[in-house]
């Protein structure tokens, strides 16, 4: 664990694994909305997985650990798989190219200009640290849990009441015959 | 170039933005629910590296609550989309056009 955090916490290595896995986290990102080889989901799945593997590993550098594992757990491990389960069950044939309308396109270009806009008007004003105060805590599993079960008690309790409640829906809507 | 908290909300803004063009432009829904993944995870990129630059947990413990209603959300959405398929032997977005006026 020393040897862990000696190597993280080597300001030029966690720059450049920053670097890194940015760029695998983008580019990956991209091939999942736009690959041009491939108009099939289950490719547009994998690639979700790559990001969110790449994802976990800019957490690492944020020392964020308990979180990392989370995400590989509960987003490679059950969303994709729960994602590429429903697209071997539909048997969806590969998306035809048709073409994208143009109104659509000015419309996505216009929201995304806009977010970018607000973004960099709020960079712009605000002052915005450049390293982690020196007793930044570590995000492991004992902080996390005891913060989640003292602090968020409630919060915890009506999540696990929606899991319950999205468990049902999901059995009331996959039966055969909606009554 | 030194790394700080404007590299990492500016990645995150980059796949909220990534998400964001993929809901409006692509047509199997099954890929628009993807884009939405893509747009909660940026959202949790960005609350951890201001929980981390702020030196506090409260961020972190907010992805935590964030994964678990993604994983609800994907469920019940996905259930859905199967339900929809039975109905209408398709999951393109242009051919749900029954509540159109």
């Amino acid at each position: 664990m020393d040897y862990i955090n000696n190597l993280i916490d080597n300001g030029a290595l966690t720059d450049l694994f920053f670097w890194v896995f940015a760029a695998l986290t983008l580019l990956c990102g991209i091939l999942v909305i736009a690959n041009p080889f491939s108009r099939n989901p289950v490719t547009s799945a994998m690639f979700l997985v790559l990001t969110i593997i790449s994802m976990s590993g800019l957490f690492l550098l944020l020392h964020a650990f308990f979180l990392a594992a989370v995400q590989i757990l509960v987003y490679a491990g059950a969303v994709i798989v729960l994602f590429i389960f429903v697209i071997m069950l539909l048997d969806l044939k590969e998306e035809q190219r048709r073409r994208i309308k143009f109104f659509g396109l000015i419309m996505g270009l216009l929201s995304v200009g806009t977010v970018v806009a607000i973004f960099m008007k709020a960079i712009g004003s605000a002052k915005l640290a450049t390293d982690a105060p020196a007793n930044a805590p570590e995000g492991e599993t004992y902080a996390l849990g005891k913060l989640l079960f003292t602090q968020y008690t409630l919060p915890f309790e009506i999540v696990s009441v929606l899991l319950l409640v999205a468990m049902i829906g999901v059995i009331l809507l996959s039966k055969k015959k909606l009554e | 170039m030194h790394v700080g908290l404007q590299h990492y909300l500016a990645v995150s803004m980059i796949l909220f933005c990534l998400g964001l063009l993929g809901v409006i432009l692509r047509r199997n829904l099954l890929v628009i629910y993807m884009s939405l993944e893509l747009m909660l995870n940026a959202a949790n990129l960005a609350l951890v590296s201001f929980s981390r630059f702020n030196g506090k947990l409260d961020g972190q413990v907010l992805v935590f609550f964030i994964i678990t209603v993604a994983a609800a959300e994907v469920a019940v959405g996905l259930a859905l989309i199967v339900a929809l398929y039975r109905k209408r032997r398709s999951a393109h977005v242009e051919d749900l056009t029954s509540m159109k006026l």
